[in-house]
């Protein structure tokens, strides 16, 4: 698994996994946006075994003390591994299909545990989904 | 309609297969062939969310499989047969002796593999394997996604396409 981010931020919160480039082009917006990338762990996927993509996903967790996944889609294999994760250690808690908006609203939610703002910006990510046109 | 893909790919259910197979094809039954998988509730339950809800998701091992095939073949629904090892694969073709081809999804690097092609890495026995599986008649090639170029197996154990 590459890391995109490079090293591990000082208070990273969750870790953002998906297909391709996704996570590191929705942290990096997130970044630019409002400055706050360095609460985030970015993780790609690309080129792994299942077993490496959650060994990989263990390790930082473990490494960072992060309590939150966000993964791209259902059927991925991020999150395939990621409910294995949260199967052993309910605590945590997986977020998929995340979006900007719901990254955003995370982020901002520091008065807050970590998990407590991740269900809170999962409602946000979904209303953020409108549909304009006929 | 009958069943339009089988494929290796040792990630199983996941985006490739679902999305990027399971659209254009317009997959509607999808059978995991997997002996651990058949006999685990958990897992079952694990790749079932993984699915969308036009689609079943069937769980077999590889006996059922190759028992239950011509009800698969049968059903009125396009359908894509997964295995996640060459193993599992190439026994179902021997069993079955009606597959025509066989797609190489992603079969990624493991100890004693060598590479083949970006998302293909084999060891000497899942070569011999599937050079088996082509002297019996079955097409095998390596192509990840619709959009990308189906390699032949001789040209994937070239290494020439890396």
């Amino acid at each position: 698994m590459n890391e995109n981010a490079g090293a591990v931020p000082e208070t990273p919160r969750a870790i953002v996994v998906g297909h391709g480039e996704f996570a590191g082009g929705l942290v990096s917006a997130v970044g630019q946006i409002c400055g706050m990338a360095d609460k985030l762990v970015v993780l790609s996927m690309m080129g792994m075994t299942p077993e490496d993509i959650e060994g990989t996903i263990r390790d930082h967790l473990a490494r960072t003390g992060a309590r939150v996944i966000f993964t791209d889609l259902p059927a991925g294999s991020a999150t395939i591994a990621a409910r294995r994760i949260v199967r052993d250690d309910p605590g945590l808690v997986l977020v998929s299909g995340v979006n900007l908006a719901t990254l955003l609203d995370f982020v901002f939610s520091t008065d807050v545990s970590p998990t407590e703002a991740a269900r809170a910006a999962a409602e946000r990510g979904k209303a953020s989904l409108i549909v304009v046109g006929r | 309609m009958g069943i339009h893909l089988y494929r290796i790919d040792d990630r199983l259910i996941h985006g490739q297969v679902v999305v990027g197979w399971g659209q254009p094809l317009n997959i509607r039954l999808l059978i995991l062939v997997d002996d651990l998988v058949a006999s685990s509730d958990w897992e079952k339950e694990l790749y079932r969310m993984a699915v969308p809800p036009d689609m079943e998701v069937r769980f077999a091992d590889v006996a059922t499989a190759i028992r239950d095939h011509p009800k698969y073949a049968a059903d009125p629904r396009p359908g894509l047969i997964l295995t996640g090892d060459i193993g599992s694969m190439y026994r179902l073709v021997k069993g079955v002796k009606a597959i025509g081809n066989v797609n190489l999804g992603g079969i990624h690097h493991r100890a004693g593999r060598s590479e083949k092609l970006r998302y293909i890495f084999l060891t000497p026995d899942e070569e011999s394997q599937l050079k088996q599986l082509e002297a019996a008649g079955v097409e095998v090639t390596a192509q990840d996604v619709p959009s990308a170029r189906a390699v032949p197996l001789p040209e994937v154990l070239e290494g020439a396409a890396r």
